[in-house]
C-alpha cells in the first residue's frame, strides 16, 4: 500500500463508527448521521444539501418547520403569523408527566411556541398563505392553539383569496388538552369546507408520520393531497389494530405508497420535486382565478 | 334469579346487598337479636348505596356509560319516534350497520336520524362491530346528511360509540377520509343539528355525527380524545391505570359543560339509566324538541354561520 494511501485508509477509519449498535455516541453529533432505513452513514453537510434525504436509499428524514419552509417556499418570502399564540394547560393535565412540563421542554428544543408555523409566502411566484407542522413539538398533536392556526390559516386564504399549501406531519390529537383537542377536528374541517365552497385552492402535502385525529380531519380535505415516498399515514396506529385484531400487519401497511394504490391521495412526490409540483399545481389551480 | 351485571365500582355494595338477601330467607321468629342485626345492616347498606351512586366517580360513570342494559339508540328511537323509515347503504361499498340513518317523526316534528348503533345481544355485536363503524358507516351517514339538507329537515343524532373500527379495511377504504368528509359536510348542513350523547362518545368515530348546534349529554355519558385505557397505556405503559386517566381528561358531561362543549347535563334515573330506561328516553326526548324549538325559523345561512362561530369558539390559548 503506497504511504499516501495508507494515510486515506487510517484518515476515513478515525471517522468510521463501530458498528456495535450499542455505541452509537461513536457518530459524532452533526457530523455523521446514520440513515434510519439503510444505515448509511451520510455526511450531513451532504444531507442538508439534499434536503434531508438519503442519497444511498432515498429514506427522507423529517424535517424541522423552518428546515421545510426554507425547503419548500422561494427564498426570503416567507412572513410568519401568529407567532406569539401559545398553549395553555385548560385541563391541569397531571397524569405520569404533566402537561406543562412537556410543552416547556418542547419549546426549549424546538423554539417554537407550538406544533405549527403559519404565514405568507411564495411558491413558484404564486403568492400563497402556508401551514407547516413540526413533529419536534409533542408529536406535533393538535390541540386548541394548532387548530386555531390552521383555522385561522384557512380564513387567511378566503379573505385574501389565496391558495393555502399545508404541510402536514402529526401523532393525531393532542390527549391533555381532552375534548377541547378532539373539537379541533371538527373546527378546521368546517374552515377547510368554507375555503372549499369558495373556489380559493388547497394542497395539502402529508409527511412522515400523519395519524390519527388529524389525518382525519382537514389535511385530507385538500382539493390535491400529495405525500412524501415512505410517509406513515393513517387513522388508527398500527399497535392499536394489531391488537384489535390480533395478527401482523402486512409490510407497506399505511405508507404513501398504500394510500396512493388505495386511492386516497393524488400523488406520492419526492421532496426534491415538491417545490415543483406545487408551483405547477398552483398554476392549473389559479388558471381562472378560482371565481366562483 | 337472574344474575345482574355488576359493574366494578358497585362490587362492595352488590356484596353486601347479596348477603342481607341471604339472610332474610332465614327464619327468624326466635331469634331478635338476628333481626335487629339485619336492620342495622340494612341502614348501613342505605347509606353505601347513596355514597355509591351520589358521587360517581368520572370512571364510575364510563362503566355505566358502557353497562351491557344501557338503553341503546335503537331503543331510544323505538321509545321516541313514530313512522320510522331506515335508509341503508353509503351508495359505494355497502351497508355499515353500527351506524343508523333515517328518517322519524319525533312529537308531530319530521326529522332525520343519525347514530352509533350497538348491539343487545352477542350476534347483534358481531354484525354491528360492537357500534363502532367502518367508512361507509360515515359515508351513508354523509349521504344522509345532505338528504336532510335538501329536504329541510332537522338532524337528531344519538351517539354511542367506542371509536371508529380499528382494522385493516376500515384503513384501505378510507377511515381518516370518510370521518373528515363527515366532519365538513355537518358543519355545512343547512338545517337544526341537535346531538345527543346517550353512552360512550369515543373520539373522531364520535365526533363525525357529533357536533352542532346543540349538544345534550345524559348525566353519565362520556365524551372523550381517547378512551381512558389507551390514554393510559400511552401515559403509564399501562392501561389499569384507566380510573386516573378518566379523570384528567375531563371527559363528564358535567365537565364539558364547564369547557363550553355540552349545552345541558340531562340527569338520568338513580344508579344509571339502565335502571328505568322509560325516565331516560322521556328525558331526553323532552330535551332534544325543547331544543328543536329553540332552532325552529332560523334561516339557513344563520345556522350555519353560528354553528361555525360555535366551533370557532372552542379552544382555549394566551
Amino acid at each position: 500500500m503506497p504511504i499516501a494511501d495508507w494515510f486515506k485508509a487510517r484518515e476515513s477509519r478515525k471517522y468510521t463508527p463501530a458498528s456495535d449498535k450499542s455505541a452509537p455516541a461513536e457518530v459524532p453529533d452533526g457530523v455523521w448521521v446514520k440513515c434510519e432505513s439503510c444505515k448509511h452513514i451520510i455526511y450531513e453537510g451532504e444531507l442538508v444539501a439534499d434536503q434531508r434525504v438519503c442519497r444511498h436509499c432515498g429514506h427522507h428524514f423529517a424535517l424541522s418547520a423552518p428546515e421545510r419552509i426554507g425547503s419548500l417556499v422561494d427564498e426570503g418570502s416567507f412572513v410568519e403569523k401568529d407567532a406569539g399564540l401559545s398553549p395553555g394547560d385548560p385541563l391541569s393535565f397531571s397524569a405520569a408527566k404533566p402537561y406543562g412540563a412537556s410543552l416547556d421542554k418542547a419549546r426549549e428544543q424546538s423554539g417554537l411556541n407550538e406544533a405549527i408555523v403559519t404565514g405568507s409566502a411564495a411558491i413558484g411566484g404564486h403568492d400563497v398563505v402556508i401551514g407547516v407542522m413540526d413533529f419536534r413539538f409533542v408529536g406535533a398533536s393538535m390541540g386548541s392553539v394548532v387548530g386555531e392556526k390552521v383555522a385561522r390559516a384557512f380564513e387567511a386564504a378566503l379573505s385574501q383569496r389565496k391558495p393555502l399549501v399545508m404541510v402536514i406531519s402529526s401523532g393525531g390529537a393532542r390527549m391533555q388538552e381532552g375534548m377541547l383537542s378532539l373539537m379541533q377536528m371538527a373546527k378546521t374541517s368546517a374552515a377547510a369546507a368554507r375555503l372549499s365552497d369558495a373556489g380559493v385552492p388547497y394542497i395539502s402535502i402529508l409527511a412522515d408520520p400523519t395519524y390519527g385525529g388529524v389525518t382525519a380531519s382537514f389535511p385530507v380535505l385538500a382539493d390535491v393531497i400529495l405525500a412524501e415516498p415512505g410517509a406513515r399515514i393513517g387513522f388508527t396506529g398500527p399497535r392499536i389494530i394489531e391488537q384489535t385484531i390480533r395478527q401482523k400487519l402486512p409490510k407497506g401497511f399505511q405508507t404513501s405508497e398504500f394510500m396512493l394504490e388505495h386511492g386516497m391521495i393524488d400523488s406520492v412526490v419526492p421532496r426534491s420535486e415538491l417545490r415543483d409540483t406545487v408551483g405547477l399545481l398552483l398554476e392549473y389551480l389559479s388558471a381562472k382565478g378560482g371565481e366562483r | 334469579m337472574t344474575r345482574r351485571f355488576v359493574m366494578e365500582f358497585e362490587r362492595p355494595l352488590v356484596e353486601l346487598e347479596d348477603k342481607i338477601a341471604e339472610l332474610r330467607t332465614l327464619d327468624l321468629t326466635d331469634k331478635p337479636d338476628l333481626a335487629t342485626e339485619i336492620a342495622i345492616l340494612a341502614q348501613e347498606i342505605d347509606q353505601l348505596r347513596h355514597e355509591t351512586y351520589e358521587h360517581l366517580t368520572p370512571w364510575a360513570r364510563v362503566q355505566i356509560a358502557r353497562h351491557p342494559d344501557r338503553p341503546k339508540t335503537t331503543e331510544f328511537i323505538e321509545a321516541l319516534f313514530t313512522d320510522v323509515i331506515e335508509l341503508h347503504g353509503d351508495r359505494l361499498y355497502g351497508d355499515d350497520e353500527a351506524i343508523f340513518a333515517g328518517f322519524g317523526t319525533l312529537s308531530g316534528r319530521r326529522v332525520v336520524i343519525l347514530g352509533h348503533r350497538k348491539g343487545k345481544t352477542t350476534k347483534e355485536n358481531v354484525r354491528r362491530n360492537f357500534g363502532s363503524p367502518h367508512p361507509e358507516g360515515f359515508r351513508k351517514a354523509m349521504r344522509v346528511m345532505r338528504l336532510a339538507d335538501r329536504f329541510g329537515l332537522p338532524i337528531v343524532s344519538f351517539l354511542d360509540t367506542a371509536g371508529a373500527f380499528p382494522g385493516i379495511e376500515a384503513e384501505e377504504r378510507g377511515q381518516s377520509l370518510a370521518i373528515a368528509e363527515s366532519l365538513a359536510a355537518l358543519s355545512q348542513v343547512a338545517v337544526p343539528v341537535v346531538v345527543a350523547g346517550i353512552g360512550e362518545g369515543g373520539s373522531g368515530g364520535a365526533l363525525a355525527i357529533g357536533f352542532g348546534d346543540r349538544l345534550i349529554m345524559l348525566e353519565n355519558a362520556y365524551y372523550s380524545v381517547i378512551s381512558p385505557e389507551a390514554c393510559a397505556s400511552i401515559l403509564y405503559k399501562d392501561s389499569s391505570h384507566a380510573e386516573t386517566a378518566a379523570g384528567c381528561l375531563k371527559m363528564t358531561a358535567e365537565d364539558l359543560v364547564g369547557l363550553g362543549i355540552v349545552d345541558e347535563v340531562v340527569p338520568e334515573p338513580f344508579g344509571g339509566a339502565h335502571n328505568e330506561p322509560e325516565a331516560a328516553f322521556v328525558a331526553i326526548g323532552e330535551r332534544i324538541s325543547a331544543a328543536l324549538d329553540e332552532l325552529d325559523g332560523q334561516e339557513r345561512a344563520t345556522l350555519v354561520q353560528r354553528r361555525y362561530e360555535r366551533l370557532r369558539a372552542i379552544g382555549v390559548y394566551a
